[in-house]
């Protein structure tokens, strides 16, 4: 009987329940207000449709966070008290090892295959399932009263006078605030999750080696000196915005200054097609055509040097991965974020400078380069920051474009890594939390995060102070 | 105008500098329509590289066998009901084998020549057809057609990508000896002109020393290796069908300069499948199964429809939490939060959270769920509440846009026939505003769709081989796949990947269409 409890699926069963709930607590309570209408003279405060919500609001909030604590805790305390009751020699098992044993037990246990296997951990299966079974049996019971008693109080609170929608639009605003809230608590989340994990890094290795290291080794040797993957990533968003500046800038001065109406109707959104592309498909687009274009380049240019005498053996290094390959593909993708925010930032340009250049007799490309750049500047400059940011940020591309040898190296079509490369090895191989392999990963998201947040708050500092001067 | 002649010089050097800056002026406008020339062609080259590729994915080659269900392979003692049928995959294969074996007898002669006959289908892919015959008993014991695909890299071959081949016309073969060492002489004259032409050519590209590349001659279902080539004579050796088709029938040869220990696929092998097609067994069909299998190992088997549905549950995940948080933050944001510190603290966050890079997301969800809420790795549960986390603030700017745009008379109007406000806002402002509201949070799910690195993170990156059935089950997502797939070595899995590209962005234009027609219908200028 427990153990079939064990079974039960939680988590439709809850939200079928706090639905079922909510809205019998509603009916209910418009009912009642309903029939408080008929008997009594005067008017109602509120319609009977809040009234409903009222009753709904009591039936469902309790009842949502006893769910919630179920769905954050109820593993936990199964487990806890699973633990407690195993026979003392799995005291012998680490705990990470205790938890792999567990979260068999739990798989075994969702899928009802515990047969076959040893009597031991079917018994340990049985015993979960029936601890299981208590909890479940223990939240849905306590759930039911919880709702019942809900109904019952909001119930015997409607009167002809009851302000009931008042309450339940402070209600609803609370749940609106909450809902905004979710933005802090998403940001404390990062910040918090980094900070935590990178600090039992810096524990094991110190900051200071971390950040001024030049051996970068984790998976093999432990070595972890991240200098080289700082290097490969601003030398790879360095190519990018090589290629993204320039394309992004004049394309925006084209678009703005040069097109006609109907060409920018037609160019902008195509050109906002680089930026709605998945960017595991430039990923491919760099390993399938630039990277081995590139490769091919390189040795070409090798062998002519070669010949004409200019050097004694191969100036470049021609990997099948490289980061000029990577760079230049980023550089294509973040064209739109320069052109676009550019565009809009020139277009901003009071057409009164203009006129003035013009009447001093400035053509227009002097007009565009002495005034209009100049005025525009300070968002151009957030726009390519920007670009920057994102340019370091961007993961698939280098992962699949970009190579792994952590190394520092001026010559662009040899393979570097990069911060983002580094995190999705580390993190995709099968370590636990504890292991400084995968905390290193979280030092380095620390760093990146710090590092675009810092790019991304100039740039919107630089922005605003912009626009306060036009507006 | 005392002093003429200074003026005239003035006036040349003015009228040189003149036209100097208007050259500098054609210039700057040049530079600037090559920009978007050259951010235009990346998107075309890009969009044609891999639309190609994919078109070349689109169909393939699959192959008839007319077999027996012998009841004896099929359903022996003991293993007749529909479930063991449906395993029954050797049992399957074997009669798939025997039909290839029976087609080419000379096949059967050694070990090696039945194993490459064996690579010609996998085992796996007789499994629709064992299903098929599991649910339907009363096949057993007739004859009917099992379709499987080929062998991807004679797939390949075929379209023409894989191995590179000059085909060459040869003239009429006069006569055909046999010879001693079980190969034929045959001659004609002047019949091989155009092949030794070939080889000369092929022979420059290549050292010295290389062995000599394979020439093969074909008439109907009958192919010969050639060697010994000269205009009027050469020597062939037989490898499948029967030499008098050389006599009969018009011959080709085929150069092949890549050495046959270098290739994925034999020589034979080339003349099976030659043979094949020649009695008319292989069909090039639209490759259905991209869209209805799941992933597996082998490129001719593989699909994406795990990854598909994967997508889908994480999609249904992420708009069920980003879409009324985000939109409901908006709706505070824009109506009610009064202009104070901490409402400003929100709106930087938000700024700020829409700009952190994708992967950073990743570690929170590797961090927040999975260590320490202990949900489980790789579940599209995990991966929706991840891409949520990073939606949700794409859809409060957008909503906020949309509700700013509904003019404040609205407002007022309601408020003046004494709505609250939380009414006004609910049935007036919200309704209004809903078509742009609805608009960005399409777009953010867009994006959404198309992010691979969080979920990296989160384990979605293992290779799934069951749909899933719920937002708990193990599972991938397109994009994953895509990355997944194009870490494959094989060479068939490229246009593969690209296939599976254009299946993803298919799904991106079907949902930046529907972001335009909402737009077109309802959008509404005050």
């Amino acid at each position: 009987m427990l153990q079939q409890l064990g079974q039960l699926p939680m988590g439709w069963l809850l939200i079928a329940l706090i639905a079922v709930f909510g809205s019998a607590a509603f009916f209910l309570g418009r009912t009642r207000a309903e029939r408080l209408l008929m008997s009594t003279t005067g008017r109602m405060h509120s319609r009977p449709n809040y009234h409903g919500y009222y009753v709904a609001m009591w039936a469902t909030i309790p009842v949502l966070v006893i769910a919630f604590s179920y769905a954050a805790f109820g593993e936990m305390l199964t487990r806890g008290q699973l633990a407690r009751e195993l026979p003392s020699s799995f005291s012998r098992l680490s705990p990470v090892e205790l938890q792999s044993y567990l979260d068999s037990v739990r798989l075994a246990a969702g899928s009802a295959a515990s047969a076959g296997a040893d009597r031991v951990f079917e018994a340990i299966t049985n015993r979960y399932l029936e601890l299981r079974g208590l909890v479940n049996a223990g939240t849905l019971v306590l759930l039911g009263l919880v709702a019942a008693f809900g109904i019952f109080w909001g119930q015997s609170r409607l009167k002809s006078d009851f302000r009931a929608r008042a309450l339940v639009e402070n209600g609803m605003e609370l749940v609106l605030f909450l809902c905004a809230g979710v933005a802090i608590a998403t940001t404390a989340g990062i910040v918090l999750s980094l900070l935590y994990e990178s600090l039992l890094f810096f524990q094991k290795v110190s900051a200071w080696d971390f950040l001024t290291g030049t051996r970068w080794n984790a998976q093999t040797e432990a070595e972890f000196g991240a200098l080289p993957l700082f290097f490969g990533t601003f030398m790879i968003a360095f190519i990018a915005m090589l290629v993204a500046a320039p394309i992004g800038l004049f394309s925006a001065i084209f678009l703005s200054e040069y097109a006609s109406p109907a060409a920018r109707a037609w160019i902008k959104p195509i050109l906002e097609i680089l930026a709605g592309i998945p960017t595991v498909v430039y990923g491919f687009f760099a390993l399938l055509v630039v990277a081995p274009g590139i490769r091919s380049a390189s040795i070409w240019i090798n062998e002519t040097a070669i010949q004409l005498g200019l050097a004694s053996e191969p100036i470049l290094a021609a990997q099948p991965t490289s980061a000029l390959a990577a760079g230049l593909v980023m550089g294509i993708m973040v064209i739109p974020f320069v052109s676009s925010l550019s565009d809009d930032v020139i277009n901003a340009v009071p057409q009164t400078l203009r006129d003035a250049a013009f009447a001093l007799g400035a053509t227009k490309s002097e007009t565009v380069q002495q005034v209009v750049v100049p005025a525009a500047l300070p968002g151009i400059i957030a726009a390519l920051l920007l670009a920057v940011s994102r340019a370091i940020g961007e993961t698939m591309i280098v992962v699949m474009a970009a190579g792994k040898s952590a190394r520092i190296s001026m010559d662009p079509t040899s393979d570097l890594t990069t911060i983002t490369v580094q995190i999705v090895s580390l993190m995709t191989g099968e370590t636990g939390f504890d292991d400084p392999k995968t905390l290193s990963a979280f030092a380095l998201g620390l760093v990146l995060f710090t590092v675009t947040l810092a790019f991304n708050v100039v740039a919107l500092r630089v922005v605003k102070k912009y626009r306060e001067k036009y507006d | 105008m005392t002093d003429t002649a200074r003026t005239q010089t003035s006036k040349t050097s003015a009228m040189k500098r003149l036209k100097k800056r208007r050259a500098a002026d054609g210039r700057f406008r040049y530079y600037g329509l090559s920009a978007i020339l050259i951010a235009l062609g990346a998107l075309a080259v890009l969009i044609f590289t891999i639309g190609s590729q994919a078109l070349s994915a689109a169909t393939y080659h699959v192959v008839n066998y007319d077999i027996t269900l012998d009841p004896a392979v099929i359903a022996p003692e003991g293993a007749g009901r529909p479930e063991d049928i449906a395993r029954n995959v050797e049992g399957f294969y074997g009669l798939v084998r025997d039909n290839l074996l029976e087609t080419f007898p000379e096949a059967a002669e050694d070990r090696a020549s039945r194993r490459e006959v064996a690579d010609f289908v996998t085992r796996l892919a007789v499994l629709p057809t064992a299903q098929m015959v599991a649910k339907q008993p009363e096949l057993v014991g007739t004859r009917i057609t099992l379709t499987a695909p080929l062998n991807d890299d004679l797939d390949l071959y075929l379209k023409g990508q894989g191995v590179r081949e000059r085909k060459l016309d040869v003239g009429p073969i006069a006569a055909i000896k046999g010879e001693v060492d079980g190969g034929y002489r045959v001659t004609g004259a002047g019949a091989f002109d155009a092949v030794v032409a070939a080889k000369a050519v092929a022979a420059a590209d290549l050292p010295a020393d290389a062995p000599e590349p394979s020439v093969l001659l074909t008439a109907g279902p009958s192919t010969g290796r050639l060697t010994e080539i000269s205009a009027g004579s050469g020597h062939l050796e037989l490898l499948t069908g029967n030499i008098k088709d050389f006599a009969r029938l018009q011959s080709k040869a085929r150069l092949i300069v890549a050495l046959e220990s270098e290739r994925t696929i034999s020589d034979q092998q080339i003349a099976w499948t030659l043979a094949l097609k020649d009695m008319g067994r292989i069909e090039r069909v639209p490759r259905t199964t991209l869209l209805t299998n799941s992933d597996s190992t082998y490129p001719e088997l593989a699909g994406g429809l795990a990854a598909i549905v994967g997508s889908l549950l994480t999609m249904l995940v992420t708009a069920l939490v980003a879409m009324p948080i985000g939109i409901l933050a908006a709706v505070y944001l824009e109506e009610f939060a009064p202009k104070n510190r901490v409402t400003e603290f929100i709106e930087v966050n938000i700024n700020n959270l829409a700009a952190v890079p994708s992967i950073v997301f990743g570690l929170l969800g590797a961090a927040l769920y999975i260590n320490f809420l202990g949900m489980p790795r790789s579940a599209p549960l995990v991966g929706g509440l991840v891409l949520a986390l990073m939606t949700f603030p794409v859809v409060i700017i957008a909503s906020r846009a949309a509700l700013k745009a509904v003019p404040p008379s609205v407002r007022s109007g309601a408020l003046a026939v004494g709505a609250s406000q939380m009414q006004t806002v609910f049935h007036h402002v919200v309704p209004l505003a809903a078509p742009g509201i609805l608009t960005g949070a399409i777009l953010g799910m867009a994006r959404a769709l198309g992010e691979s690195a969080p979920l990296l993170l989160i384990g979605m990156v293992a290779f799934v081989g069951d749909v899933p059935r719920s937002p708990t089950d193990e599972s991938t997502v397109m994009p994953v796949l895509i990355f997944s797939w194009s870490n494959n070595a094989e060479r068939a899995w490229e246009p593969l990947t690209s296939a599976m590209i254009i299946v993803l962005l298919a799904f991106l234009l079907l949902m930046n269409g529907l972001v335009v027609f909402l737009r077109r219908k309802y959008e509404r200028r005050w």
